[in-house]
């Protein structure tokens, strides 16, 4: 894949070394915290250095996770963290790119970047924080609000069906698809292991709750449950089976093997050698 | 729950502890910078309690001051058996709220240990198992105690008269 | 009648006509005979099939301005031709030449006086098998504007790559026909010297490469599309890498993203695609990532004439961003300068770690010029970059506002690059104080930005004033070149920052300044009311695009004060 790790012999790193000392400003009980413990824990698991990872994110409770990390960081505007990532990983293949974001940074305001990094299938690793909510506006639904949750700004809810990440993630090009539980850093970590493993676009969706405007996702850690199969390399088959799941089936559900996205140039022209084509 | 060797057990035991006492460091530090200073405070003596029973596996086996990482092991509940869930946590949660957190997680380990201690396993684990348990029934009465000491949760302690702040 | 400096000739017809070709085999012919050259393009909205015309104008000397009028408008037919009146002016002396199996000339263009010759095109290519219209029509022009034979020649050779010999034969037909029409009487060529024959945004393709630009989003929008078609593959040539993006959102962040990866970065588009870019080009001055975009700017508001010039991107450039966002602009001011601008707009991103906005417009980027070589410049201006250590701070308050930037891969230096406030650090901060220590950082940074000689093209001596931006000074230059005794002209290159000492130097003792702009509005006389003192009277000389400025226009503004 082209990633650096550690030099054999290199001490090993632990979680912690890939935690800042900058608090997280998210709420107790939040699944955000146990999503960054997952990902530090799976950071130590890859035997990566802090210097060679980069955390992208957009906007959103979720996407406030690179600063917390020691790794290289970018938060930027709402909803373009991948964008942002894939023009990073285009341009510098040797780091491990792991992009952060929620629902609705994700799925509603960066839904388009969502096909097309899954279409171009780049070497990224990108793990969505999903709490059917928007948070850090107060609670407004989401594209994964179920649509009779009643909010503010859709009293009675908003009578449209939820958004299917998975599928459309596979529908896309996705070359690996997993859903986690925050609920479980353990586990959490080991599917974000894999994802960072597996080559070309991952994709990992976390459930995590929000306990401040759903607090009844409390009630997930009764509802989730090992995937009862083994993650498919079909396209067939994964599409039947992301689209009749109960949407609490946690782990690798899909394997894909199409080749990631590489960049087929390695010119070594001069600049200089350019000019040619323009002399008169 | 095959449990090989003493090695083993331990292992197991000293990540169990480790993970615990992370956990309510952790949760120490969010209610640090969520301004419930008191509860952080009880936090951080559990996580202490957890972080001196670690040391002391260490010191029973002999071991260098800390393994590099602790064996992953996989639990059969999501995380390890003493270790709080994310989720338990409120940002105006009494010191009563903090200690049934830690009840529930000694109550766990406890269990945990009998159940090995129960199982079909080499005798020299089934010692070590028995101990451990008993040494978390002392800390489930330890805890119980220490519940007799703090004021019961005000009603609606969960309220706050300000809605959720916007931040970005 | 003295020999003309300079001719200009459109070549029109409808859909498969082939009179881009044809122009640019002219265009060919005349930069093989030693002569200067400019060819500008209009076409109907069609894809194919429509309407089009090729605007040429040879000339003794350098130049990317289109002349008062032409002095020939050839036509392979008149379809909907008349439609580009108002962009084919012709004078009394204008010679006007058509097909006669196309039937006559539109009234739009008779009635300027000039004079109808018909010319048998289709007849005469029908003569030889293979043969094409618009190679007659090429050769008829050659040979009225006095090209040699031996150039239309080396220019067929060098452009076609089928029927070229059936192409050569019908343009010596045509070159034939032209003994029968009267001549163009264009002077003898200048010395030779080193030309290139290029385009605008070839130009500043080719300039953001030499500015060390090695990553290219693109997301395509006309007319920037052939900057980011040149790009593609010259980057990889040079080992750089172009991501085609799903839109402008994605292309600017991902310029962003790649040059946080320590990779100089660019995008290229025109109005719409800048409006959408705007919210990102934010994150790029809050997080200090250097990054290019090219405007090339076309008609607006929204899709405005997609196909067609104006300098209406102005304001946005400028003042679009929200928040207090110190950024640089820069404007090319010929077809050349697009090379020139653009690799300065990297180096200043670069040097500066701040988004830079290069606004060049679609004349100057789809015009193809013979120009002098462009002098090229030293090597590409490296980035101020951080090794690592104890205690680095991303957004250290360096007394030039530049602070060293860590490359992800640095070991000791890990940072996040945030669009939230931060301190020192880069860790979010909400402090007041940290909010105008860092505004005050990256307003230093440009505030102490000293551009030297290239913040404007100073011309001439006197006390009128002509002060404009981009593709207008081709024009203005030209009116000055005929009679500009008392005229000094100011083309603005360096936008933002401005520089009002600067120009403050520039027009001591000026008492008239006449403001020229290609826009509605008079968005740069409001710029330059907003960030300037201008002396004495203001005149503003503007209209909305698509015409561009003809010389006669700007020295009859400026005759009107009684200067030229």
């Amino acid at each position: 894949m082209g990633q650096r790790v550690n030099a054999p012999g290199a001490p090993m790193l632990a979680p912690k070394d890939f935690k800042s000392d900058y608090k997280p400003v998210w709420c107790p009980g939040c699944g955000d915290y146990s999503v960054l413990s997952a990902i530090t824990k799976a950071l130590a698991m890859l035997a990566l250095k802090p210097e060679n990872v980069a955390v992208v994110s957009g906007i959103g409770c979720s996407s406030r996770i690179p600063a917390y990390t020691t790794c290289y960081g970018f938060h930027g505007v709402h909803g373009r963290a991948l964008p942002v990532a894939t023009g990073l990983k285009a341009a510098r293949p040797d780091l491990t790119v792991l992009v952060a974001s929620g629902d609705g940074d994700g799925y509603s305001i960066g839904g388009n970047h969502f096909l097309h990094a899954c279409r171009r299938n780049l070497d990224l690793t990108y793990i969505v924080m999903d709490n059917h909510v928007y948070g850090m506006t107060k609670g407004q639904p989401s594209p994964t609000t179920e649509p009779d949750w009643s909010s503010k700004l859709a009293p009675g809810g908003t009578g449209l069906r939820e958004f299917h990440p998975l599928v459309i993630a596979l529908a896309s090009g996705a070359n690996f698809i997993a859903r986690a539980y925050s609920g479980d850093p353990n586990g959490c970590a080991a599917l974000i292991a894999e994802a960072v493993r597996h080559p070309g676009f991952s994709f990992v969706e976390v459930l995590s709750p929000c306990v401040t405007f759903r607090p009844e996702q409390r009630e997930w850690k009764t509802m989730v449950h090992p995937a009862p199969v083994a993650a498919t390399d079909d396209p067939g088959r994964a599409a039947r089976r992301l689209m009749t799941d109960d949407g609490f089936n946690v782990g690798v559900l899909y394997k894909g093997k199409r080749p990631a996205y590489a960049r087929a140039n390695g010119g070594n022209q001069t600049v200089e050698a350019l000019a040619c084509q323009f002399r008169a | 729950m095959p449990v090989p060797s003493l090695e083993d057990f331990m292992a197991r035991a000293y990540a169990m502890e480790l993970e615990a006492n992370e956990r309510y460091a952790q949760f120490a530090e969010q209610l640090d910078t969520h301004n419930n200073r008191e509860v952080a405070q009880m936090f951080r003596k559990l996580a202490a309690v957890e972080a001196l029973h670690a040391k002391r596996i260490l010191e029973e086996m002999g071991w260098p001051s800390m393994p590099a990482l602790p064996p992953a092991y996989a639990w059969e509940t999501l995380e390890a058996p003493e270790t709080a869930a994310f989720d338990e946590l409120h940002y105006l949660m009494q010191p009563m709220h903090a200690l049934e957190i830690a009840l529930k997680c000694e109550q766990q380990a406890q269990k945990y240990f009998e159940d090995i201690a129960a199982g079909d396993v080499p005798p020299a684990v089934k010692q070590a198992a028995l101990e451990m348990a008993d040494e978390e029934r002392e800390h489930v009465q330890l805890i119980r105690d220490w519940m007799k000491r703090v004021p019961q949760p005000r009603p609606n302690w969960d309220e706050d008269p300000d809605p959720p702040r916007v931040t970005e | 009648m003295d020999a003309l400096g300079s001719v200009s000739v459109a070549l029109a017809g409808s859909g498969g006509a082939g009179v881009m070709t044809a122009g640019n085999m002219l265009l060919e012919a005349a930069s093989h005979a030693g002569y200067y050259g400019l060819m500008t393009r209009t076409s109907g909205p069609q894809i194919r099939g429509g309407e089009a015309a090729a605007m040429l104008r040879i000339s003794t000397f350098p130049g990317d301005g289109q002349d008062d009028a032409f002095h020939v408008l050839a036509a392979i037919d008149w379809q909907n031709v008349a439609r580009f009146a108002a962009e084919l002016p012709l004078a009394p002396a204008s010679l006007i030449l058509g097909d006669p199996a196309a039937g006559e000339p539109p009234e739009v263009f008779t009635k300027s006086g000039a004079r109808y010759a018909p010319v048998p095109l289709k007849v005469t290519a029908a003569e030889i098998a293979g043969a094409w219209p618009n190679m007659v029509a090429l050769g008829v022009l050659a040979g009225i504007i006095g090209l040699p034979a031996a150039s239309l020649e080396a220019a067929a050779r060098k452009a076609m790559k089928k029927g070229l010999e059936p192409g050569i034969a019908a343009a010596q037909r045509g070159y034939a026909l032209a003994a029968q029409l009267p001549a163009l009487r264009l002077a003898p060529p200048p010395a030779r010297s080193d030309r290139w024959l290029i385009t605008g945004n070839e130009a500043a393709g080719y300039g953001a490469l030499r500015g060390g630009v090695r990553f290219v989003a693109a997301y395509p929008i006309t007319p920037a599309t052939e900057l980011l078609e040149y790009l593609a593959p010259a980057l990889a040539k040079v080992g750089g890498t172009l991501v085609q993006a799903e839109d402008e959102l994605a292309s600017i962040n991902m310029a962003l993203g790649a040059s946080y990866g320590g990779v100089p970065s660019l995008t290229a588009t025109s109005g719409p695609g800048l409006s959408l870019m705007i919210e990102s080009l934010g994150l790029g001055v809050a997080a200090e990532v250097p990054v290019v975009v090219v405007d090339v700017m076309r008609t607006g508001p929204s899709t405005g004439i997609a196909t067609k010039s104006e300098q209406a991107d102005l304001g946005t450039a400028l003042y679009g961003l929200h928040g207090d966002a110190p950024h640089v602009v820069v404007a090319p001011n010929s077809l050349e300068d697009c090379l020139a601008a653009t690799e300065w707009a990297v180096g200043l991103a670069e040097a500066l770690q701040v988004p830079a906005i290069v606004l060049s417009d679609q004349y100057l980027g789809q015009a193809r010029g013979v120009v002098d070589a462009p002098a090229l410049g030293s090597a590409a201006v490296a980035r101020l970059t951080a090794q690592g250590g104890e205690g680095y701070r991303r957004y250290a308050l360096t007394p030039a506002g530049v602070s060293p930037m860590a490359i992800p891969g640095t070991p000791g230096a890990t940072y996040t690059a945030d669009g939230l406030e931060h301190n020192e650090r880069g860790t979010p901060s909400s402090q007041a104080s940290d909010h105008a220590a860092q505004m005050d950082k990256r307003a230093r940074k440009l505030a102490q930005l000293d551009p030297g000689e290239a913040w404007a093209s100073v011309e001439g001596e006197g006390d009128t004033a002509l002060v404009t931006f981009g593709s207008c000074t081709g024009p203005a230059r030209e009116a000055l070149a005929r009679n500009g005794k008392g005229v000094k002209l100011v083309s603005l290159r360096l936008l933002a920052p401005a520089q009002p000492e600067r120009l403050k130097k520039a027009l001591a003792g000026v008492k008239r300044v006449l403001v020229l702009e290609q826009n509605h509005s008079g968005q740069f006389l409001r710029y330059l009311r907003a960030e300037y003192d201008l002396p004495g009277e203001v005149k503003s000389l503007r209209r909305p695009g698509p015409l561009p400025f003809r010389p006669a226009e700007i020295q009859h503004a400026l005759a009107q004060w009684g200067s030229a």
